[in-house]
């Protein structure tokens, strides 16, 4: 009885809004975004030039702000806004204002950055590399983001507060739990965007000083760098650890690994940013090392993630009488939308996964490093394991948001849809990587290389890639109609926000977990620890400074 | 909070794996010197050209060191000099490479040389070029309007 | 503890770890994955100067 009612908890109108609100801008940069990735592969396939003057480059930074920085952010807040409020109980005014203050300076900060990337003043991709040097607004827009959405963040960890002070001594809800270690996560990553832009890059565009100390920059980015891909992944893993069981009528396999899983992450996924400059000069090979080895740590939690979603599926499809070793895999309830779509993303991860421990293999990353592979790589975990499963849970989250009902229609819609992207990506993706491990470098235009026999090589795999990008477009116009539909025309109804619970709900997850100053802790020493003398040694050996440069 | 005996011997396995692989890369790189290139040296940006082995970019012989030839490059928005170069067929050489401007990429395609040019460090690699043929230099990493043209190349030759 | 009591749970037991054998394969079998994509990478860095 308990759990029925449970299972009908809306979340509150006034904060289904605010997530809303969210969703809007997301799907606005998802569209643009992904007009603008069609226009880079049709490029890069020889057979097509832009219009109008207009740069590759200039294209290339509007798909990685958009896709990279805002459809990511803006989705995952507005989800976990909404996760918090449905699962810890309905936002207080403070927070929920807070949530909007945070909503409103992020949308202001991107409105100022894509404006100075339109007029090209800011071709600068969306990991701003110093010394090219970029309009302060674009900075100053980037940083409006992040604050924003620390603001946002911190609407999730009032309410979660709020809980834990009201049920004292309990562990808190799953979900809830989640999306706070994410927060958090977040939040400490951000720190070091934060610092070279506000420290560096905004003094130096503004003109107040001279140079920028290149290796510093690129360093406390890439410290945010990592994690920021944590960030984007840990919301599909609490769709994957704790929906996906109840909409497919399973169990959660367990509570207490889930939450050990995440704070792994919390751990983990943060000193490990040498991984992205194993090539660089200036970083001692031994810290190099040692950050790889941490790096290895956090394939730990995803190695616990795999086992516990087979296991729920197993154990699932094991109810309701499969047999033989993989009988289960049969019948899970593939006409859903809301499983099959993120289901092929999970699926993805598999070679996603491993497709990262190759390149944080420390000199194996030689191999790949800055090739056309590590953009074939990232489009399989971000734009597919992350994406389809932030699709899979619109299909069931806008509707329920807008007191309406996911109809028979869409949910077809929703299926092709994931696998348009499939085959898409395949495509795409699959040329990507085997481009790259014959040298094609990643963000170029099209290029012959003065007819080098190399370059000619490459040119099949970038046709494919245009054939691969057309049909993940259609998967794009495919998203927005079900979109366009749920938020605006769908039929009135209710729409369950699906919440799983635990195989075994006596035993109760250890207090331990709530520990934040423990483990908070154990985040700050192994940061310090990774970054430290490095960091020290950088900046003591540091070469003279830059001007700055725009090249484009 | 227990953990299945499955799960159990599933984790064993992968961290079994993920040592497995570390200690593969870390003694290659620390035992057999396939370190990823991590050159400390330092120069002034501006002064690339008067400094020395800058002043002289090409194929340079060399006695006494561990390798026969050191092939210096300076990139810069968007060339290599030099743009084009001969090596000999199972020379060992030093390939050291610094920018003028912004950070650039020094990917020899089809090759491990491939490394991160940033304004003020160089960077340096040392192999031997054992298979015949020519090979492509291509910058890849995003350096402006001219990125993609940005290239040189190396012939190995007996 | 009666006996048969101790009978029955270790019965569930063997059940509990026998329901999983699907998910233990599926996990393996990953693993291999992993492990054939790594090695081939590495053989490249091996065979590449």
């Amino acid at each position: 009885m308990v759990n029925s009612a449970v299972s009908k908890i809306k979340v509150d109108p006034r904060d289904a809004k605010l997530s809303m609100a969210h969703f809007y801008v997301a799907f606005i940069a998802l569209a643009l975004g992904g007009l603008m990735g069609l226009l880079q592969t049709l490029v890069r396939s020889g057979k097509y030039e832009l219009p109008g003057g207009i740069g590759y480059y200039q294209i290339l930074t509007v798909h990685g702000v958009m896709m990279g920085l805002v459809l990511t952010t803006f989705f995952i807040m507005g989800f976990q806004y909404a996760a918090v409020s449905r699962t810890a109980g309905t936002h207080s005014n403070a927070a929920r204002r807070t949530g909007w203050i945070g909503f409103w300076t992020m949308t202001a900060g991107t409105a100022m950055a894509a404006t100075m990337v339109l007029l090209n003043k800011a071709s600068v991709l969306y990991t701003f590399y110093a010394p090219l040097q970029a309009h302060w607004i674009f900075y100053l827009g980037l940083t409006l983001v992040v604050v924003g959405s620390w603001i946002d963040g911190a609407a999730q960890i009032m309410t979660y507060a709020k809980w834990r002070k009201n049920n004292p001594g309990k562990p808190s809800p799953l979900l809830s739990f989640m999306a706070v270690i994410n927060t958090v996560l977040w939040i400490v990553a951000t720190l070091g965007v934060a610092a070279t832009v506000l420290f560096q890059l905004l003094p130096w565009s503004l003109g107040l000083v001279d140079t920028v100390d290149v290796l510093v920059s690129r360093t406390l980015f890439w410290y945010f760098g990592h994690p920021l891909v944590y960030f984007w992944l840990l919301p599909a893993y609490m769709c994957w650890y704790t929906i996906i069981p109840k909409i497919i009528g399973g169990k959660i396999f367990s509570d207490s690994l889930a939450r050990l899983s995440f704070i792994l992450f919390l751990l983990f996924s943060i000193p490990v940013g040498f991984h992205h400059q194993l090539t660089e000069p200036g970083i001692d090979p031994a810290w190099k090392f040692f950050q790889v080895v941490l790096t290895f740590m956090v394939v730990i939690p995803s190695l616990m993630t795999a086992f516990s979603l087979f296991a729920t599926f197993e154990r699932y499809g094991r109810s309701k009488g499969a047999t033989g070793l993989f009988g289960w895999f049969k019948v899970l309830p593939w006409g859903d939308a809301r499983f099959t779509v993120p289901f092929i993303g999970m699926a993805s991860f598999i070679p996603a996964g491993a497709g990262g421990i190759i390149n944080a293999s420390n000199q194996m990353d030689q191999v790949v490093h800055n090739t056309i592979w590590i953009t074939g790589h990232f489009h399989l975990t971000a734009a597919t394991s992350v994406v389809l499963t932030f699709f899979g849970i619109s299909y069931w989250l806008i509707p329920h948001l807008t007191g309406r009902k996911l109809t028979k229609a869409m949910n077809k819609l929703g299926i092709i849809q994931g696998w348009v992207w499939f085959i898409g990506m395949v495509f795409m993706s699959g040329a990507m990587h085997f481009e790259g491990l014959l040298g094609g470098p990643r963000r170029s235009a099209f290029s012959t290389y003065g007819g080098a026999k190399q370059a000619a090589e490459w040119i099949p795999y970038q046709i494919a890639q245009a054939v691969g990008g057309s049909i993940l477009f259609l998967g794009i116009i495919l998203v927005l109609i079900i979109f366009i539909n749920l938020a605006f025309f769908a039929p009135k109804g209710e729409e369950e926000f699906p919440v799983g619970e635990a195989e075994n709900p006596q035993e109760s997850a250890p207090m331990v977990f709530e520990n934040w100053k423990l483990w908070l802790g154990i985040t700050a020493a192994l940061i310090l620890f990774a970054y430290t003398i490095p960091f020290i040694d950088i900046i003591q050996n540091a070469p003279p400074g830059s001007k700055g440069f725009k090249t484009w | 909070m227990h953990m299945h005996k499955f799960e159990k011997i599933w984790l064993i396995f992968g961290v079994g794996c993920l040592i497995f692989f570390l200690t593969t890369v870390g003694v290659s790189a620390f035992y057999l010197g396939n370190k990823p290139p991590s050159c400390l040296t330092t120069v002034n940006p501006e002064k690339v050209d008067q400094t020395k082995p800058f002043d002289k970019p090409g194929l340079h012989k060399v006695e006494g060191k561990d390798w026969d030839y050191e092939l210096v490059y300076v990139a810069q928005a968007f060339s290599y000099n030099p743009a084009q170069v001969k090596v000999p067929l199972g020379a060992k050489v030093r390939v050291i490479a610094t920018t003028k401007d912004v950070v650039h990429g020094f990917e020899v395609a089809g090759t491990n040389i491939n490394m991160m040019l940033e304004p003020g460090y160089v960077s340096e690699y040392t192999t031997t070029f054992d298979k015949a043929g020519e090979y492509l230099i291509v910058c890849n990493e995003y350096c402006g309007a001219g990125h993609h043209l940005m290239s040189s190349k190396i012939e190995v030759v007996e | 503890m009666a006996k048969a009591e101790l009978k029955t749970k270790h019965k569930t037991e063997i059940e509990d770890s026998s329901s999983l054998k699907g998910t233990l394969a599926s996990v393996f079998l990953l693993g291999f994955f992993i492990i054939i994509t790594w090695v081939s990478v590495y053989y490249l860095f091996v065979e590449r100067f």
